[in-house]
């Protein structure tokens, strides 16, 4: 029996995107074991624990890939970061959701949220000091996240990074790291985005 | 030598009960300044003191530290109540992500619409009695210990507690199938620091009601 991680969700994005986003990241093969139900997904066995809940296999994933900074304040650090940007990706997942007539008020305010709460923190984080990651000088999910999370934004409004140059590097940056590289190509285990024509199937699947 | 940590939220409970739960638990004295009107609350956003505009932020060992997980997690660790190893941790996460979402449920019960409050009280309380209880009640069973995790006190342990005495506040006998939760809760509330943090006079806040609902619909605007 293989010791890679297995994986158990259906075959969407949803919570299970971010983990797998950090697994690729870190180079870490999976074996897709499709979409069973549980009583709760995301379900990721990995290392004899048969691991629920999507922070507590991020966080996981993350100590023991080592893109959790090197000591406690840069684990907080990143900790804030990437919490930000899961209630961001919480937003710009649920948009599809939205009853018709609610559309486009919610689009309205993802674009608020996006641009003008969060955004600006990471553009700042970057300008302030100059380096290519997020924390401490190194590569770590707060970057990871942040990258699939400016991704998602980008599906919503093309040109949502209008105004954040430093966040348009980043994403360059970010995304020619070799293990993401490879992630972003067809053929990897990335999800598209959540079709309308999808919706009547994932909501009987989660209700 | 950092100051006591200074917690920034309004008087109620919200998202910072836990973190006040926490570092009592741990022993650790800190301050409060209040969010009592909207005014306040525009006055830290302002100051460019909250990172994304948000409360709780908890001023600590030189960080203004927000988002509440963020803010448990580092308290956790820098007291040592994350357990001994990764493992640990991953269980220590993945059991206070449950009781997370439980008390979520009962944060968020005060400010639902009066005609739909009685079937979500009915779903909080059989989310708790056949999701999430079932759960602790079955890993102490196995391991026989006193904890949930590596037989020592820990983050899970004060927020399955904290998320115990919420329940009960909405249904007394909540816990009547769960002997071996009741048994954790005599146990749990009877460490010195938790004991002290549960008597009146404590920094622990009072349940949310209707006025003060109100008075944070105000603040919030929401």
């Amino acid at each position: 029996m293989s010791g890679k991680p297995k994986l158990h969700y259906f075959n969407g994005r949803g919570r299970m995107e971010s983990i797998r986003w950090l697994l690729a990241a870190a180079g870490v093969e999976v074996c897709l074991y499709g979409s069973l139900l549980f009583q709760q997904v995301p379900m990721v066995e990995i290392d004899g624990m048969k691991m629920v809940q999507s922070r507590a296999i991020g966080n996981y994933i993350a100590m023991k890939y080592n893109l959790y900074g090197k000591d406690l304040k840069e684990r907080a650090l990143i900790d804030m970061y990437v919490e930000a940007v899961i209630d961001l990706n919480e937003l710009l997942m649920t948009h599809i959701l939205q009853p018709a007539d609610k559309r486009e008020q919610h689009f309205a305010t993802i674009v608020d949220k996006a641009t003008n709460r969060y955004f600006p923190v990471y553009e700042k984080v970057l300008k302030d000091h100059g380096q290519d990651f997020l924390v401490g000088n190194q590569f770590s999910r707060a970057d990871v996240q942040l990258l699939e999370t400016l991704l998602m934004a980008e599906e919503c409004k093309p040109d949502i990074l209008a105004k954040f140059p430093l966040l348009q590097s980043f994403k360059a940056r970010i995304s020619n790291i070799p293990t993401i590289k490879k992630f972003l190509q067809p053929g990897s285990q990335r999800k598209p985005p959540l079709q309308e024509k999808d919706l009547p199937k994932v909501m009987k699947i989660f209700h | 030598m950092a100051g006591k940590p200074k917690l920034h939220y309004t008087k109620g409970r919200g998202k910072m009960e836990s973190i006040r739960w926490l570092l009592a638990a741990a022993g650790v004295e800190f301050e409060e300044e209040f969010i009592e009107t909207k005014e306040d609350l525009e006055k830290l956003r302002n100051d460019g003191v909250l990172m994304f505009q948000q409360v709780p932020m908890v001023e600590i060992d030189g960080m203004k530290m927000v988002q509440t997980r963020a803010i448990l997690s580092y308290i956790a660790a820098k007291y040592n109540l994350y357990g001994k190893d990764l493992k640990e941790r991953a269980w220590i996460d993945m059991y206070v992500e449950g009781t997370t979402d439980l008390m979520g449920m009962i944060m968020y019960l005060p400010f639902q619409p009066a005609d739909t409050k009685e079937k979500n009280l009915a779903l909080i309380i059989e989310r708790a009695t056949t999701r999430y209880f079932p759960v602790y009640e079955k890993a102490l069973k196995d391991h026989g210990h006193d904890y949930l995790v590596g037989n020592k006190l820990s983050w899970a342990d004060i927020h399955l507690l904290e998320a115990i005495l919420m329940a009960e506040e909405c249904k007394p006998d909540i816990l009547s199938a769960f002997p071996l939760l009741q048994a954790f809760k005599g146990r749990t509330s009877n460490i010195p620091t938790i004991k002290k943090f549960l008597q009146p006079g404590s920094q622990r806040k009072p349940p949310t009601d209707e006025k003060f609902v109100a008075v944070v619909r105000k603040i919030f605007n929401i």
